[in-house]
């Protein structure tokens, strides 16, 4: 491999190695079988890409990401990793190098979580410090406490908490290559949309390339950089970037499976921290009224929103909270929905409808709030759309 | 020649004592505890060494069968029908190539535990989830490696809960072990078999080594798979 | 290899003793003292089963107990049937009736056990349904609890017949005269009669864990054993799904 894996305990914030995929003609047939489970799928997954293999179930696509790791033998044609065949290593050694994450996760019961994240670590002989720092860092980078976590068992965990694990895990020795299949397939809704921008978020740290399999469009559209979807019979029926795949998809098939809402759907291309939110009315209890009443004029939106003393949102005031000399606690709603910059327009639309509210705080990982978003934006936001089709990777 | 023949201990006659009256004489017990020591550590002997050989023998033999699941059945066939015959005729029907002594006992005996132990460890293996193994090899782990440092593991409690149930049983039928001619607190039994007090010590002793062993294989058990206990506590 | 011929010999043809006195060996004799040891381990179990049976049903219906129903097995492996039965010769007496009782409490453990565990085994959503459709409490155990544990009970039986009939084996301690005879007193049979009953001691364990095997099988709901697999290999050998019963 020409891109090695990088033998330094880098930070997040460092440079990391990340490598190029293509398929080439890559088959795969079972035998008694009249139809290839994958069918001469050709494709190049840029370094540092998400590329998402979607489709309906039996198309091939898990098929397709396990012939990368070796874990199924590919019958015909190649898959290069940096240019270097996949078929010329020994499948273990391979396998090292390319960090794997399944929908159940596959812990392992009998070991603790650092012990699990420390498991291709210990194959790799790294030493016992290099492996602790490494494993307290990884904790913190899937949002851990790593005192809390690092000794408990799977068992004690909750789903959400399993599968971050399993992200850790599988970053464990900063591989070029991630594979990842349905990972937050078996979370609930609300725990997946979370894990969801955390990885994304994370992605913009660490910027790996990264082979996701989905049988969900909607995950799709908002994870992929570029989006393979696959029909029955393993062919690739199309291979774009999202927007592309949704202003033009290339035949009856992909056209379908994208569903006929693709007008909404492109709301699912800009994310909250792509358009320009209106300036919050932050106050304080105990602020002056006055200053209150100042900030609530100078912005565009009616009501001021109550935050503590980091800058999180309690709720949203009603103007009994300015009439004295100081701000008080007089809340007229929650501050529900609360938004995350990584949230794709389609879902902070929906949060938006489902609370019947005009507005919603927008908070960064922290937790502080940034702006306020409101459908009155949104509206702008997808009018702009439909004049011009966005491409995530300009945004950037 | 004849061990066999009950050796009736001759005991003192005196009128109106516990012993005399074949009541139940802690007394006597005491007094003459010396006589049951050396049965009792025969006894421990021939299930320790027993135990661990059979382990042996089963263990490996699991460990082929895993992979080659072919080899189940046969073996399966094979260690039942040694399971199945009795222990007690299992020692004479080794007495003309085996003879007498500890040898035949211990074959005896490891004969019985062979199922138990490989039917434990079998089904302790084929119990691991295949997600993990999936996970285990996606992530590296060569087939060795992967069952040694998950399957196995991951194993360890179904295959001490075989360990628990070959020890118990061993004990009990080491009782038999002096047909072999191979001592143990059996002999002590059938020497004086109608007297209560010499009964309740030897067999007591049997019944407590086999509680002592299953306890301290549940102990060993607790302490090396501590993620068993941790299933609470969200 | 001589000896085993002697003692096959022994089986066909009788002789004179080697203590004097009595003839021993043949056909008949070897009947003799096969019946009998038939008899005390057949009446054994049956009488276990009798009693194990209906209680681990009940017990495994109403899920009480099971703390008792799956240790005593534990137990009982725990006491050597050479104690039990010299326990009994010494506390109550020689002779057939106590040593079936002897027996019998040997015998009651495995079948309890896996009586119990066959009925709690079965699938919490099956019985569920059944009192749903109506079924009485002992409808329910009758036509669908029984029928899906039979594979473990039996297995339990089998466990339970061979240990009976290893056991009768030193029935003579107590009086009753069975195969374990020549074992035990060698000088009256001849080191070729002890072998000849250790073979046929053998023989009839094995013969009764093939034959109840037979019955097993033919008693398995049609159902269970189309499951197949390793479910059904581990029933077939009387050991329980449930891991429970494996980590007390």
């Amino acid at each position: 491999m020409t891109s090695s894996v990088s033998a330094h305990t880098s930070g997040p914030s460092a440079r990391h190695s990340a490598a190029t995929l293509e398929f080439r003609k890559a088959t795969k047939r079972y035998a008694g079988q009249s139809e290839p489970a994958v069918k001469e799928l050709s494709l190049t997954v840029p370094a540092g890409e998400i590329c998402v293999l979607v489709g309906p179930s039996g198309c091939g696509k898990t098929t397709a990401m396990r012939m990368v790791n070796r874990m199924i033998d590919i019958t015909d044609g190649d898959i290069l990793l940096d240019g270097q065949s996949v078929r010329e290593r020994r499948p273990a050694e391979l396998r090292r190098y390319i960090g794997y994450a399944i929908q159940q996760v596959g812990l392992f019961p009998h070991l603790s979580v650092a012990d699990n994240i420390a498991t291709v670590p210990r194959l790799l002989d790294w030493d016992r410090e290099r492996i602790r720092a490494r494993v307290d860092e990884l904790l913190e980078l899937v949002s851990l406490d790593a005192a809390e976590t690092r000794d408990r068992y799977p068992a004690q965990l909750s789903g959400g908490q399993r599968q971050r694990v399993g992200v850790a895990r599988a970053l464990a020795v900063d591989p070029p290559l991630m594979l990842m299949d349905e990972p937050f397939g078996a979370i609930d809704p609300i725990n997946r949309e979370r894990l969801q921008n955390e990885f994304l978020r994370l992605q913009r740290e660490i910027r790996k390339t990264v082979v996701f399999v989905t049988h969900d469009i909607d995950e799709a559209i908002k994870m992929g950089d570029r989006i393979a979807i696959m029909q029955k019979g393993g062919k690739l029926a199309q291979y774009a970037p999202p927007a592309e795949l949704l202003m033009q998809p290339a035949n009856p098939f992909v056209e379908d499976f994208v569903g006929s809402d693709r007008a909404l759907k492109r709301l699912a291309l800009q994310r909250v921290r792509d358009v320009d939110l209106w300036k919050a009315p932050l106050v304080r209890v105990g602020e002056s009224a006055a200053e209150a009443r100042g900030k609530v004029a100078g912005s565009e939106v009616p009501y001021p929103l109550l935050v503590d003393d980091d800058g999180r949102p309690l709720g949203w005031l009603s103007e009994r909270a300015l009439a004295g000399d100081r701000v008080t606690d007089e809340r007229l709603s929650r501050p529900d929905p609360v938004l995350e910059l990584e949230d794709v327009l389609r879902d902070a639309l929906s949060d938006l409808l489902a609370e019947e509210a005009q507005y919603g705080p927008v908070v960064d990982e922290r937790g502080a709030v940034t702006g306020v978003l409101s459908i009155e934006i949104l509206s702008h936001a997808l009018k702009a759309d439909l004049e011009a089709v966005p491409s995530r990777a300009d945004a950037l | 020649m004849s061990p066999l023949l009950a050796q009736v201990e001759i005991r003192e006659r005196t009128e109106g004592t516990c012993v005399s009256d074949n009541g139940f004489c802690p007394d006597w017990i005491v007094d003459n505890f010396d006589r049951y020591v050396d049965p009792f550590l025969q006894h421990v002997l021939l299930t320790v060494v027993a135990m661990a050989i059979g382990f042996v023998i089963s263990f490996s033999l699991a460990l082929l069968a895993y992979r080659r699941r072919w080899l189940i059945n046969p073996i399966t066939q094979v260690t039942g029908v040694l399971y199945t015959i009795p222990s007690i005729a299992a020692f004479f029907l080794l007495l003309p190539v085996t003879g007498r002594g500890f040898l035949t006992a211990i074959i005896a005996l490891v004969a019985y535990v062979l199922l138990i132990i490989f039917r434990n460890v079998l089904t302790g293996l084929d119990n691991v989830p295949d997600e993990t193994k999936d996970a285990g090899r996606g992530m590296g782990l060569t087939d060795r490696q992967l069952l040694w440092r998950v399957e196995v593991p991951l194993a360890l409690p179904e295959i001490m809960a075989g360990l628990r149930i070959a020890a118990t049983t061993t004990v009990g039928l080491a009782t038999l072990a002096f047909f072999a001619g191979a001592g143990g607190l059996g002999e002590q039994i059938f020497a004086d078999i109608n007297f209560k007090s010499n009964v309740v010590a030897a067999g007591g002793l049997a019944v407590a080594l086999a509680a002592v062993l299953d306890g301290a294989i549940l102990l060993a058990q607790r302490a090396i798979t501590p993620w068993t206990r941790a299933a609470s506590a969200r | 290899m001589n000896d085993f011929f002697d003692a096959i010999d022994f089986i066909f043809s009788e002789r004179e003793s080697p203590a004097g006195g009595a003839r021993v060996g043949g056909l008949a004799n070897m009947w003799e003292l096969t019946w009998e040891h038939l008899q005390l381990s057949g009446v054994s179990i049956a009488i276990a089963c009798a009693i194990a049976i209906p209680l681990g049903l009940w017990l495994g219906h109403t899920g009480r107990g099971g703390f008792l129903a799956i240790n005593a097995s534990n137990v009982g492996r725990a006491v050597p049937s050479l104690a039990l039965i010299a326990f009994f010769v010494a506390y109550i007496g020689v002779g057939f009736t106590n040593l079936t009782l002897a027996l019998v409490l040997l015998a009651i453990p495995p079948i309890l056990t896996n009586t119990f565990t066959g009925v709690r085994q079965v699938e919490r959503d099956t019985v569920d349904s059944a009192r749903g459709m109506g079924m009485t409490g002992t409808q329910i155990v009758r036509r669908v609890e029984l029928p899906l544990a039979l594979p473990l009970i039996f297995g339990g039986i089998r466990i339970s017949a061979v240990n009976v009939v290893a056991t009768a084996t030193i029935a003579p301690l107590a009086g009753v005269v069975t195969l374990g005879d020549p074992i035990i007193n060698v000088n009256t049979y001849g080191d070729e009669g002890r072998l000849a009953a250790a073979l046929v001691v053998a023989l009839l364990a094995v013969l009764t864990e093939v034959v109840l095997g037979v019955v097993q099988r033919a008693v398995t709901p049609r159902g269970l054993k189309l499951e197949g697999g390793s479910r059904w290999r581990r029933l077939a050998l009387g050991m329980p799904n449930d891991r429970r019963e494996a980590t007390t």
